[in-house]
């Protein structure tokens, strides 16, 4: 089966039984692919409703009609736009959902409205997708950026989808096929409980699609290529799988013989066959790095620029800007009260309490934080250039107006060479100033930066870590001067940084690629560059580059 | 409608149930803060918490479900003191709520119309003497956070805005939940929550085979699948009455009084309101395994799930807090 086939299945199924599957998601750019599947949704029976990223919260959530209200002169409301009949909703740019937004769509399909959900997802990258939440929810997902056009066929629905709908509650799921499938689902690692219910589903759509009262290995052999495969964390049987996946959830306990079924090679096959070159990979790393911000910095809330959000009642004084419809909302109610007590007042009566002031969702701003080995082992190595590369990366982070910290460790322990700030001219001082020598306290070095990290996060940076250094740790965490547990210590604290989620860079200093520093970037989840033997200027723009991705 | 799927029938899950019985029969321990991954069960097991309450009684036409009818707030203007029995409510609190919604605010609609200055209760109101729940709690807005400290604190609803003034008892069970790979929680929030827990998807075949099982039979054998778990939580429901009766003539013995302090101090839990959760905690579990006074049992049974969200998060100690508080317990009370 092509990815265009399972595509026109999957639109098909979901067609059949919206409420229960949940929806899809079509990974695609725009182009023909989406255009046609776009096409193939308008004309189902069923309606479709449009969502829009920037919908405020009135429109979510239903609110008093203004207008109306006032025409009418009795209250009139205005419904969510997810009260209405079973429909299908429709998300263009779903990577760009926010998670408040996709929430609301989350509670929407399990309200019970009969609402499925076509999620257009034009991800650029590989991490660029839309919130977990969301496609955990959502039984099918497809990917269609290199359908060529000549596979490309419009799409053709049953006629009979009526008939096909009334058919799918009695569709049974035998047991042993229904084992079949939870355990598949744990040995692709696929943790969430709603994957084997979606596959369910999806079988017994396909079942009833194809006439029959029961669901059979071959149903769900379909559906199993269609609600599995963008969920597998790991692949069964492989010598060596290539996460860590298998640590952290040990597949269906095999000491206990009765348990230790091993899904059927045929479905297996079924999963392998969708799954791209690749394309595990990349699963692994959204397990790994969930929903982080991404850009420059994470989002907060202001009142200048930005994504709107809904106006509240702001300080007098406050240099917010005045939300007019929302305060004429919250005057009109009290005219008539006021002209009563007022009755020569010409026009409607404006209070201090009635003004509703703007609030938008800004970009928070990036900190920078540089942490250098200055100690004897990398002094000798190339301390001067990995300067030199980070005054250039001072002066890029100046034009973009990022923050910058500067920290370095040698001897002992480590020293906050300049606490957050912006001042370009205070870092390079510092910078120059720095001397070389004495032993490497690598944990040390890590543990004051992921503190400020943080730290500065609370306040609303979104930090970055910079790590330069050999990778030669020799002075452990409680100062001893141990090799072994020093090394412990810097992996330790690595997984920290990792675990809070906080983007870090490491660019090893020595002449040949350190082998243990690779481990540490892994630990950390940090990109790694080793400086390359050539000039300031070339690492910079390596740097910047690892920045821009992050 | 359909009926929500019996809480009796969730698989596993236990502490989750756990911590969700107790706070059914002391909901002075204020809370449950659920956080898992996807697809564990969560959201489930609050919706299947509202079939199992015990019902309460309530003055008919009183907007914040009051007992009596003195009880009830001014502005509401009931003078009918009839009693019904109705069930407890659970209201749920959606993310995209407005501060109107939430506390309440003026009718518009009278204001509109009759130019009367009326107050229509929000979801604090209709959550009194019941529970709030909030899906997705880690998302929830800083400003309807605020004011949920506030009311959860207090016990009661201040509206003092638009020309109102207005107050109202506001008691209610916070139940939350939320995936932490979503956003952090302030921990001024967790802090409100008595009890929290941290679930897992299940790795035992048989169990998760379980769930589909029961899913299964939900879906296409509703009626009887209903039947036969509504006695089930019917069995549940009497030991959570019972255990509320017997709550009163509980022994708690000083020596327990002494194990908990110790278990805190051990842990260097923040101020003292994960003793009193703790030893609420224990005396519930107390109460529904029906002995008649705390032992260690109880307090190891319950120590992690009114301590662990309040721990001080330690950068340099890799085990998670479950574990930490655990082993402290273990440290403390012997196995």
């Amino acid at each position: 089966m092509t990815r265009w086939e399972r595509a026109q299945l999957a639109i098909t199924l979901l067609a059949i039984d919206p409420q229960r599957l949940g929806g899809l998601v079509i990974r695609a750019r725009a182009g023909p692919a989406q255009a046609e599947m776009l096409a193939a949704v308008q004309s189902l029976d069923i309606p479709t409703v449009k969502l829009q990223h920037h919908m405020t919260h009135e429109v979510l959530n239903g609110d008093i009609d203004l207008t109306g209200s006032l025409a009418e002169r009795r209250l009139v409301r205005r419904n969510s736009i997810f009260d209405c009949a079973p429909s299908l909703l429709v998300l263009p740019m779903a990577e760009r959902c926010q998670p408040q937004f996709s929430a609301r769509i989350c509670q929407a399909l399990e309200a019970g409205l009969g609402h499925g959900l076509m999620a257009f997802d034009e991800g650029a990258e590989e991490g660029d997708c839309l919130p977990a939440a969301l496609t955990d929810r959502l039984a099918f997902h497809v990917i269609l950026d290199d359908v060529a056009l000549q596979d490309l066929s419009s799409i053709t629905l049953p006629s009979s989808l009526d008939k096909i709908r009334a058919e799918v509650c009695g569709v049974t799921l035998p047991a042993d096929l229904r084992e079949e499938a939870v355990i598949l689902a744990a040995s692709l690692g696929i943790l969430s409980l709603r994957a084997p219910l979606l596959l369910g589903y999806a079988a017994q759509a396909h079942a009833a699609l194809h006439a029959r009262n029961a669901v059979t290995e071959e149903d769900l052999k379909v559906a199993v290529m269609l609600v599995y495969p963008h969920r597998a964390t790991r692949l069964p049987q492989d010598p060596e799988p290539e996460g860590q996946a298998d640590e952290a959830n040990p597949p269906e306990a095999p000491q206990d013989p009765t348990q230790a079924i091993p899904p059927s090679d045929l479905m297996i096959e079924a999963v392998k066959a969708v799954l791209p070159a690749g394309v595990l990979a990349h699963l692994q790393s959204t397990v790994k790095q969930p929903a982080s911000g991404s850009g420059s910095g994470t989002r907060r809330k202001g009142n200048h620029r930005g994504r709107p959000l809904p106006a509240r009642l702001g300080p007098k004084n406050s240099g917010a800007r005045v939300d007019l419809v929302a305060t004429l909302r919250a005057a009109i109610p009290w005219q008539t009260l006021r002209k009563i007590s007022n009755p020569k007042a010409i026009g409607p009566i404006f209070k201090a309490s009635d003004l509703r002031h703007k609030r938008y969702e800004i970009q928070s701003d990036r900190l920078l934080i540089f942490t250098v080995d200055a100690s004897g082992s990398a002094a000798v190595a190339r301390l001067a250039e990995a300067k030199g590369a980070v005054e250039l990366l001072l002066g890029e982070a100046y034009a973009r107006r990022d923050h910058v910290a500067l920290y370095a460790f040698r001897g002992a322990e480590s020293e906050a060479l300049l606490p957050p700030t912006r001042s370009l001219v205070q870092t390079k001082k510092r910078l120059a100033a720095l001397p070389g020598g004495g032993a490497t306290p690598l944990a040390a070095g890590l543990a004051a930066a992921f503190n400020l990290a943080v730290q500065e996060r609370r306040n609303g940076l979104t930090p970055t870590l910079i790590l330069l250094t050999d990778g030669r740790a020799n002075v452990a965490l409680d100062g001893s001067n141990d090799r072994v547990q020093a090394a412990m210590d810097a992996l330790m604290l690595a997984g920290k940084i990792a675990e809070a989620q906080i983007p870090a860079l490491v660019i090893d200093t020595t002449i040949r690629p350190e082998k243990t520093l690779q481990a540490l970037a892994g630990k950390m989840r940090a990109d790694y560059i080793a400086l390359p033997r050539s000039d300031a200027k070339s690492v910079s723009g390596a740097v910047a580059s690892a920045l821009a991705q992050s | 409608m359909k009926q929500p799927f019996p809480f009796s029938a969730i698989v596993g899950q236990d502490d989750m149930k756990l911590a969700m019985v107790l706070t059914a029969i002391d909901p002075s321990i204020a809370g449950v803060l659920v956080f898992g991954e996807r697809g564990t069960g969560k959201s489930t097991a609050v919706r299947a918490l509202a079939g199992l309450l015990p019902p309460i009684i309530a003055v008919k036409a009183c907007p914040v479900n009051s007992a009596d009818v003195r009880d009830c707030p001014e502005w509401s203007d009931v003078s009918d003191a009839s009693v019904q029995s109705i069930a407890t409510p659970v209201v749920d609190l959606p993310l995209g709520a407005s501060e109107d919604r939430v506390t309440g605010a003026l009718d518009i609609e009278k204001a509109l119309t009759k130019g009367e200055k009326a107050f229509q209760p929000g979801l604090f109101a209709r959550a009194n003497r019941g529970y709030l729940y909030i899906d997705e709690v880690n998302l929830l807005e800083d400003h309807i956070v605020d004011l949920l400290l506030d009311v959860a604190q207090s016990g009661e609803n201040v509206v003092e805005r638009e020309g109102l003034s207005i107050r109202h008892a506001a008691r209610f069970v916070l139940v939350g939940s939320g995936n932490p790979e979503e956003g952090e929680l302030r921990p001024q929030l967790m802090d409100r929550f008595g009890l929290s827990v941290d679930v897992l998807s299940s790795t035992d075949i048989d169990e998760r085979i379980e769930v589909m099982k029961r899913r299964d039979a939900y879906e296409s054998d509703h009626e009887a699948f209903i039947a036969h778990w509504q006695s089930e939580d019917a069995t549940l429901r009497a030991r959570i009455v019972a255990a509320r009766a017997a709550l009163a003539d509980l022994e708690t013995p000083d020596s327990a009084r002494r194990r908990v302090a110790e278990l805190c101090i051990a842990l260097g839990s923040d101020g003292l309101r994960g003793e009193l959760t703790l030893l609420k905690a224990a005396r519930a579990f107390a109460a529904f395994t029906g002995d008649l006074a705390v032992t260690d049992d109880h307090i190891r049974k319950t120590a992690v799930l009114a301590l662990r969200h309040r721990l001080r998060r330690d950068p340099l100690d890799d085990s998670g807090s479950s574990s930490r508080v655990a082993r402290t317990v273990s440290e403390i009370l012997g196995d």
